[in-house]
């Protein structure tokens, strides 16, 4: 009696609930699968929202190249210390190492602490069969995505300037990317174990991000530097991606520096990803 | 036809509630036996524990298939620590624990494929719209683009959001956005449905429809694991309760076993002027246990009428009285006292 008063009442709109659960054994997934659906799912989400980064990735590095290669680079000699090239094609490869880092920081800081904290979409995704690390994964992938993605705009756009000079930009490219993980990774770490943003990511661009782009190495060379501060710079993935992305499209690319350079990067980039791990795991399964 | 179908295993589930086949194997033939008897989630002496702060402290809890199973307690009880190792998103510190008859820290994403979560705070990407937070979600279960597309439409019917399908998230009332926490948490079919206070920041309204939602789900067997500390909400969807109080259980059985156990079949509530203890220590032993308010005085007991009578007879004028049946609440203030937990 109550039961029929109950379900007459409901509204006649209300459909029935969905099919009554099957026993459904899910496709397992591999990490690398998990990681490629997390990098899907930011594809999604920043074909919704990709306006906001064009500009500070695709036209920012463009008006640099404008302002400073093509301006002021008219009154710089072509010499040693431009390894011989005029100064806006001198500047190329530089830009690009720049423009990743910053563009790989970026995608590290405030996506993450929006996952974290704001939109709390991470605590979602990680009560799903995923792991804390299968997030981590597809958001590297998705910073290296990223990255490879606005430094190919820039240089299309450098090619129609006439400041590429040969095929090597291209290889160019790549090591960029990897600068641009080996300076992200270790920013996620720091932004996982961050309970709020507080003062930390204006002091990571100012203090950190900003010195290490402007002083190692990509519109000057480190030699002009005074001494005591070119050490400083060695220790800076960016002086050793600037390196790489140099030799990578003027020529000299030996196998010493290639070793040295990308080695210190995977270094940099291991012990990120390891901390990294650790500190995604310990915030998402407390 | 459609009416009669979906009352009647409502009256199924009225004529006796869960309690019976807690001590003996269901021989109405209302359910299947051998369902009846699967134990989906098992724990014994279950302990989690942040350093010295130890928020759940061994509790044992069995929940069966197609149950709606309700953990109330203040805030800090340890509901939320209790629901995250159910859920499989947090390693317990001790004791055992199985869900879907597999170990947690052993199958965590295997268990997980067959759970869905609505966890307390709305964890919905709001730069996204209704759909592609469904396909986003779908898709972490490993499910298909195709398959996605034919299930949300199936969920948003459900949720009762099938014209909002193309809205930004951001666009949603409070009500709205639970119903799609809720329909996401769907998306796998899942066999155990956690919530952690479901409609907690609801108005009326939409709490209705999100407790018809759920009723729905329960009739089509899902098992259901709540939270909340509205004891309507626990008397309308949960067969079995569990209170919890400082990381222990201290009470648990049906809504209306509790009742029995922990109040009496009614209550006298009588109005006194404010700071008249007099009168109100007059009252004392008329009822089987008496409760002393600022304003008021509860007196709990088998026969209201008798009582209030027995009131007058001794002559005591209170400014008004009341008389009502026990509630979950009145077991919930008993167990678990009425000082504000903050």
């Amino acid at each position: 009696m109550l039961d029929t008063a109950s379900t007459a009442s409901t509204p006649p709109a209300a459909p029935a609930a969905p099919a009554p659960p099957t026993p459904w054994q899910p496709a397992p997934q591999t990490s690398w699968q998990a990681a490629r659906c997390v990098l899907g799912n930011l594809w999604i989400r920043h074909r919704v929202t990709w306006r906001s980064t064009f500009i500070s990735s695709v036209l920012q590095p463009t008006l640099y190249l404008l302002a400073l290669g093509l301006t002021l680079g008219a009154h710089i000699r072509p010499g040693p210390n431009t390894w011989g090239q005029p100064y806006a094609v001198y500047l190329v490869p530089g830009i690009l190492v720049t423009r990743a880092v910053q563009n790989a920081v970026g995608e590290s800081t405030y996506p993450l602490l929006d996952g974290f904290r704001w939109t709390r979409t991470y605590w979602a995704a990680v009560s799903s069969p995923l792991e804390p690390v299968d997030l981590l994964n597809g958001q590297v992938l998705w910073v290296a995505v990223q990255v490879l993605e606005s430094a190919v705009a820039f240089l299309v756009i450098a090619a129609v300037f006439g400041v590429v000079t040969g095929p090597g930009v291209v290889l160019s490219l790549f090591f960029a990317m990897l600068t641009g993980l080996a300076v992200a990774v270790p920013v996620m770490a720091f932004v996982a174990s961050l309970e709020r943003e507080g003062p930390w990511f204006t002091v990571l661009s100012r203090f950190v991000i900003l010195p290490m782009t402007l002083a190692a190495g990509t519109y000057f060379p480190v030699s002009q530097l005074p001494g005591w501060l070119q050490p400083v710079a060695w220790v800076t993935p960016v002086w050793h991606g600037n390196e790489l992305a140099r030799e990578a499209a003027f020529g000299g690319l030996n196998v010493a520096t290639l070793s040295v350079h990308t080695g210190y990067l995977l270094l940099f980039l291991a012990a990120g990803y390891a901390m990294a791990r650790r500190r995604f795991t310990r915030r998402l399964r407390f | 036809m459609g009416m009669i179908d979906a009352a009647e295993p409502a009256v199924a589930d009225a004529a006796e509630p869960a309690v019976a086949d807690a001590a003996e194997p269901a021989v109405a033939g209302t359910v299947e036996p051998a369902e009846a008897e699967a134990v989906l989630v098992s724990a014994s002496g279950l302990h989690k524990s942040y350093g010295d702060h130890h928020a759940v402290r061994g509790i044992d809890i069995r929940i069966r298939r197609g149950e709606a199973f309700g953990l109330l307690g203040p805030n800090g009880a340890g509901k939320t620590s209790t629901m995250r190792m159910l859920a499989c998103v947090s390693p317990r510190s001790g004791g055992e624990l199985s869900v879907l008859g597999l170990d947690p820290d052993l199958a965590g994403p295997q268990i997980r494929a067959r759970l869905g979560v609505v966890a307390q705070q709305d964890n919905l990407d709001t730069e996204l719209n209704v759909n592609q937070n469904l396909l986003v979600y779908g898709r972490y279960f490993g499910l298909s683009r195709g398959h996605l597309r034919e299930k949300s439409v199936q969920l948003l019917e459900f949720a009762q959001l099938s014209d909002r399908g193309d809205s930004r998230v951001d666009a949603l009332s409070g009500g709205m956005r639970r119903r799609l926490t809720i329909a996401r948490s769907l998306v796998n079919d899942p066999e155990i449905l956690l919530l952690d206070e479901p409609t907690t920041a609801l108005d009326p309204q939409a709490r209705q429809v999100v407790w018809e939602r759920l009723s729905a789900l329960k009739r089509q067997g899902v098992t259901l694991i709540i939270t909340t500390h509205y004891m309507d909400e626990a008397e309308q969807l949960c067969d079995r309760l569990a209170v919890m109080d400082q990381g222990r259980i201290v009470a648990e059985g049906t809504p209306a076993e509790l009742i029995e156990r922990y109040s009496s079949r009614e209550v006298l509530e009588l109005r006194f002027p404010a700071g008249d203890t007099a009168q109100a220590d007059a009252v004392a032993g008329l009822g089987d246990r008496t409760e002393v308010l600022a304003d008021r005085v509860l007196l709990f007991t088998h026969d209201a009428e008798a009582a209030l009578n027995a009131v007058r007879a001794r002559g005591i004028r209170p400014e008004s009285s009341l008389m009502r049946r026990s509630t979950l609440e009145d077991v919930y203030l008993r167990i678990t006292g009425r000082e504000l937990v903050d």
